[in-house]
């Protein structure tokens, strides 16, 4: 039993780490176009391409 | 009404060049130097359109940054220096092959949708608060060798989390609940926040008194449970928001106007004085109503009155804004300030229609006036009659008021409207079809009547070649046509085909095109241009005469075309019991031909915006509801007087902020599968409220009677909500498919 004078506040923490990451996540606009994001992971780099910048957490 | 918002009808009728409103005052410079333009981008539906959308923009010299947001259509470039300029990008991005817009940049700021924000913060806090406290919960609903003190030590933990999570999360709530106490109602929040309150306050006392049950689980599993439902619904009503905010950006308009020096200069619509003189070079669309001064023209005013043919403009005429000028520059004295002019005037109408149709009451509306007032009875009857039992204490009572209020099933209530109607407008949505808001759905579902419009949406919108022609004289005339713009030339030039253009082809406006033809000198156009002896044609049928030096003039004879499913979607709305109209404002010959075409024996045709208005009132008068299905501005008042409408993506955008739903595509045949899916979607809302109520039945007497334990509430809360959800679901599986 005495463990859980540990495992308690470990919990705690990473369940707190956890909703801090959902919110940074949220903040920095990685939900903005989900549709974008799922299409453009099929585009192809180009060597002679310019590069696709991304301008997230931009506007 | 403005150039810039006319995108879907100027690539229709006109290439753009100068139909377009010049975009610099669309651009705004960053404090770092550098330009920013948004642009509404149409058509881009992949990776490999973001690819080269992005990519054209990128290699264009000067461009830092180009970003295309697929979900919103919205373009974001930017960039440094003079090599490039707004106009030149749009360019860059009409070239390959989408139609680009730019956005007024005080509008298309995306608003900063505060409250959807801070739902979506509250929502995630009250998830992990549920999630942790969880932790809590389990080993003691476990039991076994857990002794009193350390459960009394883990209520007190979850305490720790619950409390602060229930008080930030619960906001909404309180704040809710509160306004409305204030103002002596009540609604669904007030016995969400007492339950919320009283639960924590009597969970705390337990704990501190040692007892064997506290529900902090279950305060925050129902807030967390509820703030998904208000979520979803918030998301819903802001993507229809976004939709009416986002063309009314589109709206800002220009216009160039001859100084008293005379030079041009390009101001906004709203600037415009009555009595300045503006210029309309061809293709470009009225902004204010006016008098034209000087030049002679052809003009389309299919948006204004839903006439398809274009009608010729000389001195003296009044344009209405809106009106597209077709062949040749004008001159025009403007009549009336922006906001008089007939496009005022329609969006004072759409926002006359829009307000009546406020009156709907959305069924979980409906739902919560009935359960508010039964659970807050039952929850005191409970409280009142353990009172009454002689041995059993207050805190026993409150205890099992508060169960009441906690079990009564108010997230099941929450989630069964929002759910449904997520899973159906994502559904439509990958068929095409746009629905603006969740309510609209619940309007679909109770139509019986259907009234279409003729122009643009029965019809393709655009003038086809009809009857029998001489192969050789069209292809001879086709020639001529070939270096016109005007719709009935290019649908001659479509019926030919590819060739080349005639030798020494000049275009005379408001006549036609005159120019040789092996040699011999040829005219195409009005009969009397091409035949000076013969009388012009009034009325009936839209035609070109065609005629060579030495042969008799030929006949060509237009008519709008008939969408290929228009008859087969007539029959599927028929054969699901709904009656079908036809409401144009075009000519009563051209109305009833396109009636007789698809089948509809109900036709009415020369109606003005307000006589479609009435038309429709009259209607309603009856009881009838009515789905109204247009594309021109001439609809779009009728189209928010109606108790739900939809439009064509070929429609205006003013037409489009109007209509509850939008449909992609050149098919009509997706009205039918709207209607298929919102009357299913009715249906699980239905089945989902019953289904809280059969489970409320069951819940309440048992929390009432004092059996339901912090585990038993727990599991039903969550039970019930997902049992909701996964009914919700159901729309979007097989078996729901639209047949026309």
């Amino acid at each position: 039993m005495e463990a859980m004078i540990y495992l308690i506040p470990a919990t705690i923490f990473m369940g707190v780490v956890g909703l801090g990451a959902f919110l940074w996540t949220l903040r920095s606009g990685q939900y903005e176009d989900l549709e974008g994001a799922a299409e453009r992971i099929l585009i192809d780099d180009e060597a002679d391409a310019p590069p696709l910048r991304s301008s997230r957490g931009d506007s | 009404m403005t150039t810039a918002a006319a995108t879907p009808l100027a690539t229709r009728l006109a290439d753009s060049g100068p139909s377009r409103a010049d975009p610099a005052p669309f651009v705004r410079l960053d404090a770092r130097g550098r330009a920013r333009l948004e642009l509404s981008v149409k058509g881009a539906k992949c990776a490999a359109c973001i690819a080269k959308i992005e990519r054209g923009l990128l290699a264009v010299p000067g461009v830092e940054d180009a970003r295309l947001n697929l979900g919103a259509q919205r373009l974001t470039v930017t960039w440094r220096g003079a090599a490039a300029s707004a106009a030149s990008l749009i360019d860059v991005v009409e070239r390959l092959g989408f139609a680009a817009t730019p956005f007024d940049p005080e509008k298309s700021q995306r608003a900063i949708d505060a409250e959807g924000r801070r739902l979506l913060w509250q929502m995630v806090v009250a998830g992990f608060g549920a999630m942790n406290v969880m932790m809590f919960s389990v080993p003691i609903w476990a039991g076994g060798e857990l002794g009193a003190g350390t459960r009394t030590g883990f209520y007190w933990i979850s305490a720790l989390i619950a409390i602060p999570c229930a008080l930030y999360a619960g906001q909404p709530f309180f704040a809710s609940a509160w306004r409305a106490l204030r103002k002596g109602r009540a609604n669904m929040d007030v016995p969400i926040s007492i339950g919320v309150l009283l639960t924590l306050a009597v969970s705390i006392s337990e704990t501190a008194l040692g007892g064997a049950h506290a529900y902090f689980d279950g305060v925050v599993m129902l807030l967390f449970l509820l703030l998904i439902g208000r979520w979803l619904d918030h998301s819903l009503r802001e993507r229809a928001r976004t939709a009416a905010k986002d063309l009314l950006a589109l709206q800002s308009t220009n216009a160039t106007r001859l100084r008293s020096d005379g030079a041009t200069e390009r101001v906004a619509a709203r600037d415009v004085a009555v009595g300045d003189v503006l210029l309309l070079a061809a293709g470009e669309r009225v902004a204010v109503d006016g008098v034209v001064l000087e030049g002679a023209s052809e003009v389309d005013r299919a948006l204004v009155t839903g006439e398809s043919a274009p009608v010729a403009a000389r001195v003296g005429d009044t344009l209405h804004a809106g009106v597209v000028n077709l062949t040749r520059p004008l001159r025009l004295r403007a009549t009336a300030m922006a906001d008089t002019s007939l496009i005022a005037d329609l969006a004072r109408l759409i926002e006359a229609g829009e307000q009546r149709r406020g009156a709907h009451v959305r069924l979980a509306d409906k739902a919560a006036a009935l359960y508010v007032p039964i659970v807050h009875t039952l929850a005191f009857l409970t409280f009142a009659a353990w009172m009454l039992v002689p041995d059993a204490s207050w805190r026993v009572a409150l205890m099992n008021a508060a169960a009441v209020l906690i079990v009564t099933c108010p997230c099941a209530l929450g989630l069964a409207a929002p759910a449904v109607q997520v899973v159906a407008t994502g559904r439509l949505f990958k068929r095409g079809v746009l629905v603006k808001s969740g309510d609209a759905l619940e309007r679909l579902a109770r139509i019986d009547t259907v009234v279409l419009d003729k122009t643009g949406t029965l019809t393709l919108g655009r003038p086809r070649l009809v009857g029998a022609v001489d192969e050789a004289a069209l292809a001879a005339a086709a020639q001529l046509a070939r270096v016109s713009r005007h719709p009935l030339s290019r649908a001659l030039v479509e019926a030919a085909g590819p060739g080349a253009p005639a030798a020494q082809a000049r275009e005379i406006p408001g006549c036609g095109v005159e120019g040789e033809i092996a040699g011999a000198p040829a005219r195409l156009g009005r009969r009397t241009f091409v035949d000076p002896q013969s009388a012009e044609t009034e009325g009936g049928e839209t035609e070109l005469w065609f005629a060579r030096a030495g042969a008799a003039p030929v006949r060509f004879v237009f008519a709008d075309a008939v969408r290929p499913d228009a008859a087969a979607t007539v029959a599927a709305l028929r054969a699901r019991g709904l009656a079908v109209e036809l409401l144009s404002g075009d000519r009563p010959d051209a109305v009833e031909a396109a009636a007789r075409a698809v089948g509809i024996d109900i036709a009415a045709a020369a109606r003005t915006p307000a006589q479609k208005i009435e038309h429709l009132e009259a209607l309603r008068a009856q009881g009838r509801r009515v789905l109204m299905v247009g594309d021109g501005l001439n609809d779009a008042a009728a189209l928010a007087a109606a108790d739900a409408s939809a439009s064509p993506a070929a429609a205006v955008d003013a037409t489009q902020a109007a209509a509850d739903v939008v449909l992609q595509g050149e098919e009509l045949g997706a009205l039918v599968e709207l209607i298929d899916v919102a009357r299913s979607a009715r249906a699980r809302v239905l089945e989902n409220f019953a289904f809280a109520a059969v489970y409320n039945a069951v819940a309440v007497p048992a929390a009432a009677l004092g059996f339901v334990t912090p585990f038993f509430a727990a599991l039903a809360m969550a039970g019930s909500s997902l049992a909701v959800t996964l009914n919700a679901l159901r729309l979007s599986g097989r078996g729901h498919r639209g047949k026309v």
